[in-house]
């Protein structure tokens, strides 16, 4: 099993690659789409080249969930209902919410998406 | 101006390789502007030719059920210029395929050289959401388009038949254009 630095490695080639971002702009803390500017296209780049360069498959919405937003039972005026939190944390059991359920506002989901978290889902999967 | 950038297909491996012919002729209005005195071809049509060849691939993978869109071009370099009279070879592999999309390396060669290199990733169009926006038709693969691979097939399929005979070379000529009776 690597250890986190040489996920951590990996992950960094990963969106250097797919984003064109240099090594220094990738951190433990950097948002995907906030700070290193991924756009909804670049997800299924980035699942591609998981895939390849960790050797594990990943199933379709499980690291970008489909169809969370557009449920009335999991969002309200904008932000995350009890409910949908709850869901969240099942679907995405790699992302530290702690600070998101403060605030549950649904444009803070991308701010969930980091290059730990990132490890964090990578880190899990090897281990299953 | 009809959209295909490829001219024929010399080699078809269903789910793994492709490779077409484009020919860059002076009859293309693009060359007289790019450049005037220096026909150029444009590199972004040559990743169009890429992309048209490994959209195809993908395509033909998932037996066209699904809209193939050319989602992202992740790298592309060229060392060097294609002019008119030459002729572009396209090389296409598909390295991964799934239910969202797929990524394909792609390569052009002019006269054996390398010319290009580009990395593009396809994205398979919610068929739910892409029927509401432009309705159940394939829009991609349109049947022009589709004619090109057509065209491949039937030529091996041509090429696989046994040869004929001269008897049934000569039954089979027409008369004065007219196919014979019988």
């Amino acid at each position: 099993m690597p250890t986190y630095d040489e996920i951590y490695g990996k992950v960094q080639t990963t969106l250097v690659d797919a984003l064109g971002v240099d090594d220094d702009d990738v951190t433990r803390t950097s948002t995907l789409q906030g700070d290193l500017g991924a756009e909804s296209i670049d997800f299924l780049d980035i699942v591609f080249r998981l895939e390849r360069n960790f050797g594990i498959k990943i199933p379709r919405g499980e690291l970008f969930p489909e169809n969370l937003a557009s449920d009335p039972e999991m969002i309200k005026d904008g932000k995350l209902t009890a409910k949908g939190v709850e869901e969240l944390k099942t679907r995405l059991p790699f992302a530290d919410l702690a600070k998101f359920e403060a605030d549950p506002d649904v444009n803070k989901i991308s701010d969930l998406y980091t290059v730990d978290m990132l490890v964090h889902y990578v880190q899990s999967k090897l281990a299953g | 101006m009809r959209w295909i950038w490829i001219d024929k297909f010399l080699e078809f491996r269903s789910g793994e390789f492709a490779r077409a012919i484009k020919n860059l002729t002076l009859a293309e209005e693009h060359l007289h502007d790019h450049f005037p005195g220096y026909p150029v071809m444009p590199a972004s049509l040559i990743i169009e030719g890429l992309a048209q060849t490994g959209g195809i691939l993908v395509g033909e993978a998932g037996g066209f059920v699904e809209k193939v869109v050319l989602a992202k071009i992740a790298r592309a370099e060229f060392y060097g210029v294609a002019c008119a009279g030459d002729q572009l070879i396209y090389e296409v592999t598909l390295t991964d395929l799934r239910g969202e999309g797929a990524v394909v390396d792609a390569k052009a060669y002019l006269e054996g050289t390398l010319l290009a290199e580009a990395e593009i990733v396809f994205a398979h169009l919610d068929n739910s959401r892409a029927n509401q926006i432009f309705g159940p038709k394939n829009f991609v693969f349109t049947q022009q388009l589709l004619g090109v691979l057509d065209l491949a097939q039937a030529r091996s399929r041509a090429a696989a038949l046994p040869e004929p005979t001269s008897e049934v070379t000569e039954a089979a000529a027409p008369v004065n254009g007219r196919p014979l009776e019988g």
